[in-house]
C-alpha cells in the first residue's frame, strides 16, 4: 500500500476530478471487453443461448453435461492439462535458465542472445513454418532427413498420427514461450544487488547453484511472479497453435484442448451457453492455479 | 565479438562451457526455423520441390513475391489491401492503446484515490486471461455493439489488454514525487503533468510498449471479426495462402516474410529500452 504511492513513499497528490478522468478511457475499454465478458461467461453458462434468441434460463444443464456427456471435454481437458504441464512449467524454467545463462556474457553477445531467444514469439504467426519441417510426406524436412540416413523407410506423418502430433505442437510452443516474462528475466537479472554476491562469495558461496539458489532467486520474486502469471496465461490457452498445425478438429481429438473446444461450441455450432460454460471452468481452472503458484513463489522469496 | 564472461568464484571454466554449448544449440534450435522462412522465400520452384530438400538457397530469385501479389490479386484482394488493413490496424491500434494505457497508468502509479489498490490488483488478474480464452464473451458483446466487420473489433479487445497498463504503472512508480510537485507549483495541471513531465522521463516504456503491441496487433488474424475480404488483414492471407500446403511453400514463405520483419526491426531498434522497462514490471503487490 505505502510503496504504490511511489519512491518517497508520500504520494503525489492531486485533486480527484481529473485522474479519475484520465482513468476512464482505459476503464471504459477495460469494463467493456474484459469485465463484462467474463461476466457474461458466467451468467450465460446457465442458459441456453443460440446469438439469435433471448437467452433461455436452464440451471445446471451445461456443467451437467459437460461432466457427463460430452467426451470430448473430457479429451479436450485432458490435452490441455497435458500442454499446461508440458509447456508451462518447461517453458518457465527454460525461459529463466537461458535469461540466467545470457546473463553470464558480455554485453554484445548478451544483447545478440536475448534477440535470438525471443525472436520466434516476436514472429508470431510464421510458426506456420513447422508444417512444412514436419510435412508428412518425403518432401518434408525432417522425413527427408531421417530418411536419406536410413533411419526410416516411410515417411512419417508427424501432423496426423496420434503418436507423434501432441508432442510437435509441444515443441512448437517451447519454441514460442521465450516470450515477455523471458525478457523480464533478463531485464530483471541485470538490476540485482552486485553487492550481495560479493557478500556471498565471501560467506562461502562456491558455486553457480548455490548463488542461484541463495542469492539470485530470493531477489527475482517479482519478476517471477510477472513471468507466472503471463506463463499460466498462455499455456490454459493452447489452442490455435495446435489447430493450425495439426488441423480442426485433430486426428481423433488428439491434439483438442478446452479453448478449441469452446470455439467449437461457440463460433461454429453457436451454443453460447454451453461454450460460456467450458470458458468459465477455464477461467476458474486459471484462477485456482495462479493462486496455487502465487502463494508458492512468495514463499521462495521469503518475507513479503 | 568478444566473449567475456564475469570471473567470479561461483563460475567454473568447466560450468562455463557447459553452459556456453547449451546456449549455442539452443540458439541454432531457435533460429533454424526462422532462417528457414527467409531462405524459402527466395528459392526458386526447381529448389522448394527438390528431393531431398537443401536447407539454404541455391538460386535465389524474387519469384515467390511475385507469385504471391498475383495469387492474392486473382483470388482474393491486391496484396496491398491486406498489408494497409494491417498497417492501420497495428498502428492505430498501438497509437491509441500508449495513449489511454500510458494515462491510466500514471494515475494508479501516482494518486492514492480510494480504489487504487483494488484496481492495480484486478489489472493485475486480468493479465491472467488471454485474448484466446475470452473469444466467445468477447464475440457476443463485439457484435451486440455493432462493431462486427469493422477494424475496431479487432483493435478494442487489443486495447483492452492490461499487460501495459501494468507496465506503465510499474515505470511510473520510480519517477520522483517531488519533480510532480514542483510542475504542480508551477502551475501544471495533472494532464499537463502526465503528458509533459511524466511522459517524456518514461519514454522507455512507451517505446516497449509500443513494441509489444504492434507485435500483438500486427499478428492478429481476425478471422471471426471481419468477414470482408477487402478488410482482412495479413496473418489471414497467410492463413489461406499456406492452408492449400506444399504447393504454396514458396508464396506461404514470401507472406511469413513479410509477417516477421516489421516485429523484429522495431524490437532491434527498441531493445535497449526494453530491456530497461522490463526490469521494472515484476509484481510487487
Amino acid at each position: 500500500m505505502a510503496r504504490q504511492a511511489g519512491r518517497t513513499g508520500r504520494g503525489f497528490r492531486g485533486r480527484a476530478t481529473v485522474p479519475y478522468l484520465m482513468l476512464l478511457p482505459y476503464t471504459l475499454v477495460f469494463a467493456v471487453f474484459i469485465v463484462i465478458p467474463l461476466l457474461a461467461a458466467v451468467v450465460l453458462s446457465f442458459t441456453s443461448f443460440n446469438m439469435l434468441q433471448v437467452p433461455r434460463f436452464n440451471g445446471l444443464t451445461n456443467y451437467v453435461r459437460l461432466l457427463f456427456d460430452d467426451d470430448v471435454f473430457l479429451i479436450a481437458v485432458r490435452n490441455t492439462l497435458v500442454f499446461a504441464f508440458l509447456t508451462g512449467p518447461v517453458g518457465y524454467i527454460l525461459s529463466f535458465l537461458f535469461a540466467w545463462f545470457i546473463n553470464d556474457m558480455g554485453t554484445r553477445l548478451r544483447t545478440l542472445l536475448t534477440l535470438v531467444f525471443y525472436a520466434p514469439s516476436l514472429a508470431g504467426n510464421v510458426y506456420f513454418i513447422w508444417m512444412f519441417i514436419f510435412s508428412g510426406d518425403t518432401y518434408g524436412f525432417i522425413n527427408s532427413r531421417l530418411m536419406m540416413l536410413g533411419i526410416i523407410k516411410e515417411p512419417i506423418q508427424w501432423l496426423s498420427d496420434v503418436r507423434y502430433n501432441l508432442w510437435i505442437v509441444v515443441l512448437v510452443i517451447l519454441w514460442l514461450s521465450m516470450g515477455t516474462g523471458f525478457l523480464a528475466f533478463v531485464a530483471g537479472l541485470q538490476t540485482l544487488n552486485q553487492e550481495l554476491f560479493e557478500a556471498g562469495s565471501i560467506d562461502g558461496v562456491r558455486n553457480r547453484f548455490q548463488e542461484l539458489f541463495y542469492i539470485t532467486l530470493p531477489q527475482m520474486t517479482p519478476q517471477l511472479l510477472f513471468g507466472a502469471v503471463l506463463t499460466i496465461a498462455s499455456s490454459f490457452a493452447v489452442g490455435y497453435q495446435s489447430m493450425s498445425l495439426t488441423g480442426f478438429p485433430s486426428t481423433d481429438y488428439s491434439t483438442h484442448t478446452v479453448v478449441l473446444h469452446i470455439l467449437d461450441f461457440g463460433f461454429i455450432r453457436y451454443e453460447m451457453g454451453y461454450a460460456s460454460a467450458v470458458a468459465v471452468v477455464l477461467f476458474i481452472s486459471v484462477l485456482v492455479v495462479w493462486k496455487l503458484i502465487n502463494t508458492g513463489l512468495r514463499r521462495l522469496g521469503g518475507d513479503l | 565479438m568478444a566473449i567475456q564472461l564475469k570471473a567470479r568464484v561461483s563460475r567454473s571454466i568447466g560450468g562455463n562451457l557447459t553452459v556456453f554449448i547449451f546456449l549455442l544449440l539452443a540458439g541454432v534450435f531457435m533460429v533454424l526455423p526462422l532462417v528457414y522462412i527467409v531462405v524459402n522465400s527466395f528459392k526458386p520452384i526447381n529448389e522448394l520441390f527438390l528431393y531431398p530438400p537443401r536447407f539454404f538457397v541455391r538460386r535465389p530469385t524474387f519469384d515467390n513475391f511475385l507469385e504471391l501479389f498475383q495469387l492474392s490479386q486473382s483470388t482474393w484482394v491486391p496484396f496491398y489491401r491486406y498489408l494497409f488493413n494491417s498497417l492501420f490496424i497495428a498502428g492505430g491500434g498501438t497509437v491509441l492503446y500508449i495513449f489511454i494505457a500510458s494515462m491510466a497508468g500514471f494515475v494508479l502509479a501516482k494518486y492514492r484515490l480510494p480504489g487504487i489498490a483494488l484496481y492495480v490488483q484486478v489489472v493485475i488478474w486480468a493479465m491472467l486471461f488471454r485474448p484466446e480464452v475470452m473469444g466467445i464473451p468477447q464475440y457476443i458483446i463485439i457484435t451486440k455493439l455493432g462493431l462486427l466487420n469493422t477494424y475496431l473489433a479487432v483493435i478494442l479487445p487489443a486495447v483492452a489488454s492490461s499487460l501495459g497498463v501494468f507496465m506503465m504503472r510499474q515505470f511510473m512508480t520510480t519517477i520522483y514525487d517531488s519533480l510532480l510537485d514542483a510542475a504542480r507549483i508551477d502551475g501544471a495541471g495533472d494532464f499537463g503533468i502526465y503528458w509533459r513531465v511524466a511522459m517524456p522521463m518514461v519514454k522507455p516504456a512507451w517505446l516497449t510498449l509500443t513494441v509489444f503491441t504492434f507485435q500483438g496487433l500486427w499478428n492478429m488474424a481476425g478471422v471471426q471479426y471481419i468477414y470482408d475480404e477487402s478488410m482482412k488483414p495479413l496473418p489471414y492471407m497467410l492463413s489461406q495462402v499456406v492452408s492449400v500446403g506444399i504447393a504454396r511453400a514458396g508464396a506461404g514463405a514470401a507472406v511469413g516474410l513479410f509477417l516477421m520483419l516489421p516485429p523484429i526491426l522495431i524490437f532491434v531498434f527498441a531493445q535497449r529500452s526494453v530491456i530497461l522497462t522490463m526490469a521494472h514490471t515484476g509484481i510487487k503487490e
